[in-house]
């Protein structure tokens, strides 16, 4: 099957690391990956803090990139959730229904890295292999944007060798929220110290998520506190194998 | 129960520009929808209230397990949630003919509308009807309506003393204070505080607390209630709000659980119904839905303890004046869009302030407007104008469980996007020179809009590299991004960016 790689700027820039791990999974199982050098962002950020008209050519630019692809499958279920949820309002709120339709479509073949797993290719033992002891926390847009549901554990509790412990007070959000983070930053550390008592509480090395930009935050605040624990994507551990590292194969 | 759909479906809608925002918004200067200051800093001091922090996530919790579980016992919620929302979407779409219909209704069956734009008129019928009555003092229902135009203020410089007769209210106009949540508007308060008050405050304006009062829960209800007795004897006039009117036969109903309620409704002489304009049904039919709706999504109750209702006067039962007072104060403005209008479904049962994580940790103050919590954060700004409260719709991660809990399915998360458009419209009109904020947004999406120059970022973003020292992590940043930096660390960039990496694969 062939992919297009929707890899999103977060990880692009900042996690290029869990980019690499998407395309050794989707690789390991049989596809063909594609990266579209066009693509960029999916403006979500502009979106949703009400830059609409900053996020319309960025729209237009997604909807182009991935024109043609059978699937588009990105590890971040808040940026598919942008995509599914928000681009056709963007092109229409800004009277241009010829993009809309053009980007309803592209929602259409647009997949969480989890969904496209599960769904599409049918799997949820991937063969992965990761012994660690792992706590796993589903993001606000995966749950309530996707409704992702279980999917993500599913194939967490597939993993060889991996301790997965529930997370208390799970689908609490952590309290990013974009540029609420830094608009309304204590607000969103009194979220963040109560979603890191929980990850702590349950005594877990890796705290995982479907999301970077979660990650992010969480990672940011458990470094802060020198906690010890790590934050690694869902698409890394799924990745891993035997041999410990996620297997990037030569191209 | 089948799964909803996620917030944010896509929609259609009048682009920006044809919205039409000429309707009157809620006038400054009077009532309780604008705070002193932006959400942000106002959440700053709460966050900093152990005691506020407590209580609230002791109570948000405990309401939200409930109401999951009594909701969860109704195989037909979501057709019920479907149906609260079309009812509610029905009643905006014909608010003119259903309240010329409700008028001749209440008027035939002896009882006097008043039309009331804004909350000044609103405030200034009341009065008028109050001293015509010959009174000096009203007791009050619990009503939101009441709270949003500032009444017991407006009816205080007219030389008229209002009682707060709901338990919570009492506590919080005792203890000269602001309401904090829709449904608990002493939330903020513990027992011990609420024994001071009583204490302290009850001598002052009626019959004191015993002085042996302890902060048992029974006995602060008990001298509450001895307190209250005497004022439902004595009042001559009542006012309540309203949570429904059946336009039908120009009924209205009053849903509570204390019984102060239907003390007030049956006691005075006179009774002054201030009720928004939205808050209609068509038929009684249609009150079935909301009946069910309502307890479960507030207070976690399968059904509530008292539902009063009344038609009109009857001779010898009841009041025997009874005025209804129909208030706009913004919300023909919020109707006036199309894709914030469906903010008027609300039924006020606060089910998404006790889901919202923002709401859990700084409480209803922060908000400034006696409409907290994610519906607050999008109904004041309507009801003002966004200008007058543009840092509510910011007032939110975008989490989605507001959504997932509101019984009439309002997409408060899509209507905050929305609002944030509208902020964000309104603040480049006003200004002539774009704010750092604006110029960073432009900025970025020009960066974004071109591979080329996207993948250069990209590549610059190493030298932040620098910024870590020796170090693996980022720990300072300058403004903006210190509000980020004052709590989480950042990771260093990586020395090669996914593309490049892809690129050279």
């Amino acid at each position: 099957m062939r992919v297009a790689l929707f890899v999103t700027c977060l990880v692009d820039g900042l996690f290029p690391d869990v980019g690499k791990a998407t395309v050794a999974l989707l690789e390991r199982l049989g596809c063909t990956v594609e990266v579209p050098w066009s693509q960029t962002c999916c403006g979500q950020m502009h979106i949703n803090t009400g830059y609409i008209r900053e996020a319309l050519p960025l729209v237009r630019r997604h909807v182009a990139a991935f024109e043609g692809y059978e699937a588009v499958v990105a590890p971040s279920g808040s940026c598919a959730g942008s995509v599914r949820h928000q681009h056709a309002w963007v092109a229409s709120e800004a009277g241009d229904p010829g993009l809309a339709e053009a980007a309803t479509e592209t929602a259409s073949r647009t997949y969480e890295l989890s969904e496209f797993l599960v769904d599409v290719l049918g799997v949820t033992d991937v063969g992965a292999y990761f012994p660690h002891r792992v706590t796993y926390h589903p993001t606000c847009h995966s749950l309530r944007v996707l409704r992702v549901g279980d999917r993500p554990l599913r194939l967490l509790r597939e993993v060889d060798g991996i301790d997965l412990v529930e997370l208390p007070q799970a689908e609490a959000c952590c309290g990013f929220g974009g540029t609420f983070a830094v608009k309304n930053p204590d607000t969103s550390a009194a979220m963040l110290a109560d979603k890191m008592h929980h990850v702590l509480s349950t005594g877990a090395e890796v705290c995982t998520a479907s999301d970077s930009s979660c990650l992010l935050h969480i990672g940011g605040g458990l470094s802060r506190l020198r906690t010890g624990v790590r934050t690694v994507h869902l698409a890394e551990i799924l990745a891993s194998t035997q041999a410990g590292q996620p297997e990037v194969p030569p191209r | 129960m089948t799964q909803p759909e996620g917030f944010g479906e896509p929609r259609g809608g009048a682009p920006i520009n044809q919205v039409f925002l000429g309707m009157p918004t809620a006038p400054p200067g009077v009532g309780h929808l604008r705070g002193g200051r932006p959400f942000p800093e106002a959440a700053r001091t709460a966050l900093g209230d152990a005691q506020l922090r407590r209580n609230l996530g002791k109570a948000t919790g405990t309401i939200r397990a409930k109401r999951a579980s009594v909701v969860a016992e109704l195989p037909d919620w979501a057709e019920l949630r479907a149906a609260g929302a079309a009812i509610k979407d029905q009643v905006l779409a014909g608010l003119d003919a259903y309240l010329v219909q409700l008028e001749e209704q209440v008027t035939a069956r002896g009882g006097v509308v008043h039309w009331a734009r804004d909350a000044t008129e609103a405030n200034r019928i009341v009065t008028d009807l109050v001293r015509a009555a010959g009174a000096d003092e009203v007791v009050k229902v619990k009503s939101m309506a009441t709270q949003e135009i500032g009444l017991n203020e407006a009816l205080a410089a007219a030389g008229i003393a209002a009682w707060e007769t709901d338990l919570a209210e009492l506590i919080v106009q005792l203890g000269h204070d602001s309401p904090s949540h829709i449904l608990v508007p002493a939330i903020h308060r513990n027992r011990a505080e609420i024994r001071e008050i009583f204490l302290r405050e009850m001598v002052k304006v009626g019959l004191p607390a015993p002085p042996d009062l302890t902060d048992e829960p029974r006995a602060l209800a008990e001298a509450a209630r001895l307190h209250l007795r005497r004022k439902f004897l004595e009042a001559e006039v009542a006012v309540s709000g309203a949570n429904f009117a059946v336009a039908q036969t120009g009924t209205l109903a009053v849903v509570e659980s204390e019984g102060n309620g239907r003390m007030c409704l049956t006691l005075p002489r006179v009774l002054i119904t201030v009720m928004g304009i939205e808050k209609l049904v068509p038929t009684w039919r249609d009150l079935e839905v909301f009946l069910q709706l309502l307890p479960r999504s507030s207070t976690g109750e399968r059904m509530n303890p008292y539902t009063s209702m009344w038609t009109g006067v009857h001779p010898g039962d009841g009041p025997g004046e009874f005025h209804l007072v129909l208030l706009d104060n913004g919300r023909t403005a919020t109707l006036a869009d199309p894709q914030g209008r469906s903010a008027l479904r609300c039924i006020r049962c606060s089910a998404c302030l006790n889901v919202c994580p923002v709401y859990e940790r700084t409480g209803g103050h922060a908000y400034g407007s006696v409409y907290p919590g994610p519906i607050g954060a999008v109904l004041s700004p309507q009801l003002t104008g966004v200008a007058d409260n543009p840092s509510l719709p910011y007032a939110s991660t975008l989490c989605g469980a507001c959504y997932d809990v509101c019984p009439v399915a309002i997409d408060i998360p899509q209507m905050l996007v929305h609002l944030r458009s509208r902020v964000v419209a309104a603040k480049r009109e006003h200004s002539r020179a774009p704010t750092a904020e604006q110029a960073l947004m432009a900025t970025a999406a020009w960066t974004m809009d071109s591979p080329a120059r996207w993948a250069n970022a990209l590549r610059a973003g190493r030298l932040g590299r620098l910024l870590g020292g020796r170090r693996r992590r980022i720990s300072t940043l300058p403004p903006p991004l210190s509000g980020w930096t004052s709590t989480r660390d950042v990771p260093l960039p990586p020395t090669q960016t996914f593309r490049d990496w892809w690129r050279k694969r």
